[in-house]
């Protein structure tokens, strides 16, 4: 409730500046690694690039994104990119390993955006030279692909010799796979459900009987956590313990409402009824791994 | 049976205002300004370390403007030998005097660059080039993190300024912070634009 009311506090204060200033460029949807809009690269340049920078995430986990504009203006290319890469957070979620190759056409100018992770591999130095050295040559031929392709090999020698995490086989993902995106308040969610189940566990208890009540209260917090959370490791887990809790509850707190102690067996039943519910993420297609912290390091150049 | 009812609903609801009156927010958000103004100050102190290899290299060139050269090298000496401590976070008034030592870094350090375009033997050297994208690179990095904190003490200032959150903000002693002004800035110098690409 209260980071609603913060956010309209904030729209509200910004909306008139925001009215005021020429409205920034959009951030484009991250449809792919390869981003032309400036429609310079053809169907065939435009795969073997893809295939190359796909190819360097399956072996070593890094995410490569290569997106062309016409302008960037009214922002220079600097902010442009940073704002980009900061919205489409590209690189691994624990690791943080993304570059944003980035070419305004039209302004003539192109930049490399380095991920923090990445800033040892690709320093501010090596990212000037490789524009200065593969792109800018190349671009003044009107050679794109060529430059693009020449700037990717360099970036990807360089964080070949980088010692990163190794790639996660989607087979053996742990824990922090599951867990799904972190964009959740866990303390007030923890708050929330405990007493939540307490509250409808008694009702549904007294309603339903010693048995069906825990089971569904059990179902219930499965469903709701995954819900909020997007995972199935959540919401078995809070539907287990809901479960549980609700099933022991009237023992512990309340001794006069006489104590439940079997159904075990059940336990089992609503948790992962509750947790297996809507477990269908998508697979295929190129995503942001999320984890790409940028802060502004990288080169810019011109041609 | 009722009266357990009862109870039960107002411990769920006192806990939830005590979530509510914002004191874990403030332990947050306060510790989120600390750090991301570390960073700030990090990233000054990168330019800073910076400043005496670019005059070092400029030096070299015979003939150099000496009173850009000068200009820099004081700016740097002041705006290093102002101490900054937590504490300056809630004082305008060192607050101010820091950013306008920063500033007049900035606006020095820019004239240095447009000046020594000047000077194509300059331009030729490999060393002050990389010194060129490294400032560049620098300069970028102080924005990114100015931003930040102006993002994070916004967030706080309005959790300490609005109600109910702003009783929590008295009792404990969570007084708003200051922030960057960009016409403070204005006043010193025209905005650093560190792009020397231009040929």
């Amino acid at each position: 409730m209260l980071k609603w009311l913060l956010a309209i506090v904030l729209a509200a204060t910004l909306s008139p500046g925001v009215a005021l200033a020429q409205a920034p460029l959009p951030v484009p949807a991250l449809s792919g690694r390869v981003i032309d809009q400036t429609a310079t690269l053809d169907a065939t340049q435009r795969q073997v690039l893809e295939a190359k920078l796909a190819g360097f995430e399956q072996t070593k986990g890094t995410q490569i994104v290569v997106l062309m504009v016409p302008t960037t203006a009214p922002e220079d290319i600097a902010s442009y990119a940073f704002r980009v890469a900061s919205t489409w957070k590209i690189g691994r979620k624990e690791v943080g390993d993304g570059v944003l190759l980035i070419v305004a056409k039209d302004d003539r100018k192109m930049r490399i955006e380095v991920a923090k992770a990445l800033e040892g591999a690709v320093p501010d130095l090596a990212a000037s030279r490789i524009i200065d050295n593969e792109m800018k040559p190349r671009f003044r031929n009107n050679d794109f692909a060529g430059g693009i392709g020449a700037a990717t090999d360099q970036l990807i020698a360089r964080i070949n010799g980088e010692a990163l995490p190794e790639v996660e086989r989607s087979a053996d993902k742990g824990l922090g796979g599951l867990l799904g995106d972190s964009d959740i308040d866990w303390a007030e969610l923890g708050i929330f459900l405990f007493f939540g189940v307490i509250v409808v566990g008694r009702v549904l208890r007294s309603m339903l009987g010693n048995k069906l009540g825990p089971l569904v209260v059990g179902v219930g917090a499965g469903v709701i956590a995954m819900v909020v959370t997007a995972s199935v490791v959540l919401a078995v887990v809070a539907g287990f313990l809901a479960l549980l809790f609700t099933l022991f509850s009237g023992a512990i707190a309340l001794p006069s409402l006489g104590g439940g102690r079997g159904g075990g067996g059940g336990g089992f039943g609503g948790g992962f009824g509750g947790g297996f519910g809507g477990g269908s993420s998508g697979g295929g297609g190129f995503s942001s791994g999320g984890g790409g912290d940028f802060g502004g390091g990288g080169a810019s150049g011109d041609w | 049976m009722m009266k357990r009812w009862l109870a039960l609903i107002a411990m769920a609801v006192s806990l939830t205002a005590l979530t509510g009156c914002g004191y874990n927010d403030f332990q947050k958000l306060d510790e989120a300004s600390k750090s991301s103004w570390s960073e700030v100050l990090n990233q000054y102190q990168r330019r800073a370390d910076l400043v005496p290899n670019i005059v070092a290299s400029v030096k070299g060139e015979a003939n150099f403007e000496q009173d850009t050269l000068t200009k820099v090298i004081e700016a740097r000496s002041k705006a290093t030998s102002i101490q900054v401590t937590p504490e300056t976070l809630n004082n305008p008034e060192a607050f101010n005097k820091f950013q306008q030592a920063q500033g007049e870094l900035s606006g020095a350090l820019s004239r240095l660059m447009v000046v020594a375009e000047r000077y194509p033997t300059l331009q030729a050297n490999q060393a002050f080039r990389d010194l060129r994208v490294t400032l560049e690179g620098t300069e970028n990095r102080i924005t990114v993190a100015r931003n930040n904190y102006i993002k994070t003490v916004q967030e706080y200032n309005v959790l300490s300024r609005s109600f109910p959150t702003n009783v929590t903000a008295k009792i404990f002693g969570y007084p708003p912070k200051q922030t960057f002004s960009v016409q403070n800035e204005a006043e010193i110098s025209k905005p650093p634009t560190v792009d020397f690409e231009k040929k």
